[in-house]
Formats: C-alpha cells, sequence, structure tokens
C-alpha cells in the first residue's frame, strides 16, 4: 500500500493516522476534514469550553510529526470505489490504496416550526461551542429541548454560572440509557441544581421575531427563552456514502474487525461505524462515545496495514462518562439495552453507586456514579458476561465492592 | 521510555483497565502516578503504551522516549 487516505480529521481518524505511523506505516498519508480546525476533542465543548475556563487550545489534539498531508476545510462529497477515490465538494479527486471513513455525525436540528429564528444553537463542534459560550455572556434565559448528553451538561454548566435553564424532553425522564430509575435521580440532580424540568412535554415550535422568543409546547404553556439549545441527537455523516454501493442505512456496516462489507480496501472508525458486537449478540450497533471512536481508530489504523484475515476484532465494552454537577457518571456496556437496571453496590451514605442493567438473565452494561475504581472488575466482567444473579452473589462477596445497596438481604 | 500522567486525571479508568500490568488505580479511581513521578516500561510493552496515551479522554498520558 501506497497511499492511505483518512476521511474525518477528528478524534478517530487522527488515532487511525497515528496507529498507522505507529505500526509502521512510511507511504502517502492524507487526511481529509470538512471542519477548518485540526483535530481536537469534543467532551469539554459542553463543560470546560463552554463555561470559558478552557481556551481553544486546551481541546487541540497531538499531530505533530505525522507527515500528514491535510486538506481542511475540504468535505467529501462521494465515494468512487472501482476508480479508489474520492471525490471532494470542490471537485477534486484523491486516490487511496486504503480508505478509513471516520466522517462523525452532525447534531439532527430543530426540525418543526421557528428553526430559522436566531438564538437557537446547537452543540457539536468547537465553533458551535464559542457560539453558545458568547450568547451566555449576556446571561440569557437559556431553554434547552432534549435531555440527552448535551441537553443535561449544557443545563448543568448554565445552572453553574447561575443563567435560568429549562430543560424539555418529550421522554418522562432524562438521559435515556440510565433507565427510568437513574433517569429519575438524574432528574432530581437538576432539579436540585435548580433547572426547570419540563419532562413528558412535547415542543410544537419555537416562535420569536427575527430572534427566538419562546418555545411553545403541545400543551400551549409558552416558556421564553433568550436562547434555545438543541440537543436532539446527532445523525451519521454516510449520506456522501451512498450510491458508492457500501451498505449504508444510515450507519456504514462494517464486519468486527470494523472492514466494510463487501470491500477490504475500506475500514471505519467512530459514530458511523454499525458493527457487531458480542454484548448485542452479534447484532450491529452504532456508538457515538469518545473512547469507542479513539479505540476504532486505533485498529482501524492498524487494521488497514494488514490482510482481512489478519486484522482484529473490536470487541470492547463500549465507555461512556457524563459530569453533571457533583457527579461523574460512568458507564461500561450497553446499558440502554438492558430489561432492567438494579442497584448492586453503595456507600451507606449513597454517595457512590453501580447499578447493572440485565438482559435475559445477564449483565449487558453498568452504570456507576463516582465510583470510577469500581469499573475495572466490571470490564472484566463485560467481557464474558455472567449470569446477572451469580454477578450480584460475587459482588455482595466482594471486599472492594462499596457495600450492600441499603434494603438488601 | 516512561509513561508519565499528569494531574488532568478525571479518573475514567480506562488506561489501567487497557495496562494493569503498568497502572493502577487509588480508592478514588484516579490512576496512582498521577501527577507523581513518571514510571519505566519495558520495550516489549511498548505498543500497549502507545494504546494508553490514546486512551486517555484528559490527554493526560504521555511517553518520554529514552
Amino acid at each position: 500500500m501506497k497511499r492511505l487516505v483518512v476521511v474525518g480529521a477528528s478524534l478517530a481518524g487522527l488515532r487511525a493516522a497515528q496507529a498507522a505511523r505507529k505500526a509502521g506505516f512510511d507511504g502517502e498519508l492524507v487526511m481529509v476534514g470538512q471542519e477548518r480546525h485540526r483535530p481536537y476533542t469534543r467532551p469539554p465543548l459542553s463543560k470546560e469550553v463552554l463555561a470559558g475556563e478552557h481556551t481553544v487550545d486546551r481541546v487541540e489534539l497531538p499531530c505533530d510529526g505525522l507527515g500528514i498531508d491535510w486538506r481542511l476545510g475540504a468535505a467529501a462529497a462521494s465515494l468512487d470505489r472501482p476508480r479508489q477515490r474520492i471525490i471532494l465538494k470542490d471537485g477534486d479527486e484523491v486516490a487511496y490504496d486504503r480508505l478509513i471513513l471516520a466522517t462523525g455525525s452532525r447534531p439532527r436540528r430543530w426540525p418543526g416550526p421557528g428553526g430559522e429564528l436566531e438564538g437557537i444553537h446547537v452543540l457539536r463542534d468547537l465553533d458551535d461551542a464559542l457560539a453558545l459560550r458568547k450568547a451566555f455572556d449576556e446571561r440569557p434565559r437559556v431553554t434547552i429541548v432534549g435531555a440527552g448528553f448535551i441537553g443535561c451538561e449544557v443545563a448543568q454548566t448554565a445552572r453553574k454560572e447561575g443563567l435560568d435553564v429549562t430543560l424539555i424532553d418529550i421522554a418522562p425522564t432524562p438521559m435515556l440509557p440510565l433507565g427510568p430509575e437513574l433517569g429519575a435521580w438524574c432528574a432530581e440532580l437538576h432539579h436540585e441544581h435548580g433547572v426547570d424540568l419540563r419532562l413528558g412535554a412535547g415542543v410544537a415550535g419555537l416562535t420569536g421575531d427575527r430572534h427566538v422568543r419562546a418555545v411553545e409546547l403541545t400543551t400551549g404553556e409558552s416558556i421564553p427563552a433568550d436562547v434555545v439549545v438543541v440537543g436532539l441527537g446527532a445523525l451519521p455523516n454516510t449520506e456522501w456514502l451512498v450510491g458508492s454501493g457500501l451498505a449504508v442505512d444510515p450507519g456504514l456496516h462494517c464486519d468486527g474487525t470494523l472492514t466494510a462489507i463487501g470491500d477490504p480496501d475500506i475500514l471505519a472508525a467512530g459514530d458511523i461505524v454499525a458493527w457487531p458486537h458480542p454484548l448485542a449478540d452479534g447484532e450491529a450497533i452504532r456508538i457515538e462515545h469518545w473512547t469507542v471512536a479513539a479505540e476504532q481508530g486505533l485498529l482501524a489504523g492498524r487494521n488497514a496495514l494488514v490482510e482481512p484475515r489478519e486484522r482484529k476484532a473490536y470487541v470492547s465494552p463500549p465507555y461512556f462518562w457524563s459530569d453533571q454537577y457533583d457527579v461523574k457518571i460512568q458507564s461500561l456496556g450497553l446499558p440502554g439495552r438492558a430489561e432492567r437496571v438494579e442497584l448492586l453496590e453503595s456507600t451507606p451514605d449513597g454517595s457512590r453507586r453501580v447499578y447493572g442493567g440485565a438482559r435475559e438473565g445477564r449483565l449487558v452494561g453498568i452504570i456507576a456514579l463516582n465510583a470510577a475504581r469500581r469499573l475495572g472488575s466490571y470490564r472484566m466482567a463485560l467481557e464474558d458476561p455472567p449470569a446477572f444473579e451469580e454477578l450480584r452473589a460475587s459482588v455482595a462477596a466482594d471486599p472492594a465492592a462499596l457495600g450492600a445497596p441499603v434494603g438488601a438481604a | 521510555m516512561k509513561l508519565q500522567i499528569s494531574t488532568e486525571c478525571q479518573g475514567h479508568g480506562r488506561c489501567y483497565t487497557l495496562a494493569p500490568q503498568l497502572l493502577s488505580s487509588d480508592d478514588e479511581g484516579y490512576v496512582t502516578i498521577s501527577g507523581g513521578d513518571p514510571i519505566e516500561v519495558p520495550e516489549e510493552l511498548r505498543e500497549l503504551a502507545e494504546d494508553v496515551v490514546g486512551s486517555c479522554p484528559e490527554n493526560a498520558i504521555s511517553l518520554i522516549e529514552d
């Protein structure tokens, strides 16, 4: 292979480029990125960057010394597999011998009435974060549509500054992957910190003059707003691959080694990848977490240098975290697939807890609250998930565990 | 070759779950060498050490070549 092209200049793409170089690839390495920025890390955008605590240089990912031919501000428009070329929006073509696709995702915009008004924000990239930071300087009333990761983290950052915050979601609890019990706890956490929560509430539209002034609920209630943050999830950037013959729906279907189905010269990493995971019984899943992007990028970079039969599979239990007020929420595995989520261990005061999610009687994921030190043992357990009752018994017998849940036998 | 971890550690636990041969955690889940002296990495664990560097969401880990 002479020329490796990585499309997508964010975390997954950068990790792929770094891994390929570290594994000895000394050919041409081209990195195509839609944004004008070099790779940066996104988790601080909704926290320290939005709070104005971190400057832009703090989020830049180190990427010197890799011998990369950067094509930034250049969006990919289509993929011509027979000619092994990427066609850019400006008409330029980039030839490849092997290709790593890591185009990530973009935020879902407000699809209903009022979407054209000023003062409506999403939070995905650095420019979004800086724009919202600037808006916060006016001390606006902030209304957030969608109580997922972004919505909850923006709420906590805005509350730390003492801004008035309303958090709206059509679901009955925030942070859906946490399940109903922990979701209710999360709602209480935001309530205690002064967020006005409107759960189970549909949004009919956004209204204003030129600038947004209110969020109208389907109940007829009107919530005043100077700034609206839309946190309705993300969509994978794969439309440009439709017509390439690859399987896109909307994730790009890959095998366990992150190789695109039907084309061994194409691999992928990060938000766009739909791949079969052992914790999902081999069903294809798509995950939008930082660590999955980082680890898949690394593996795709290595796998791209070897022939398909030598490629390794990506089987790690997915990990995410979210910082909300004084709580670090951490998760391993796929708790969103659990049929039930139960408390497994807790300190006597309840300040540190670990919950386990069970599916068909087996552990499928865990959620830890301020309990980072307990993650290691569950990570190992999730590599070969035990029966849930067996796990419960072993945790109860583990002297390193936080303690028995209150009320447990 | 040495691994060094800055005070940016937030206790994600990626590094010590990935490389228990090299790293461990304190009671709070932070890596024990956070903000402390670098530790020696044997040459045969180079690839693992490189993975550890890239695994940290806080960019807190660096590899120092001899």
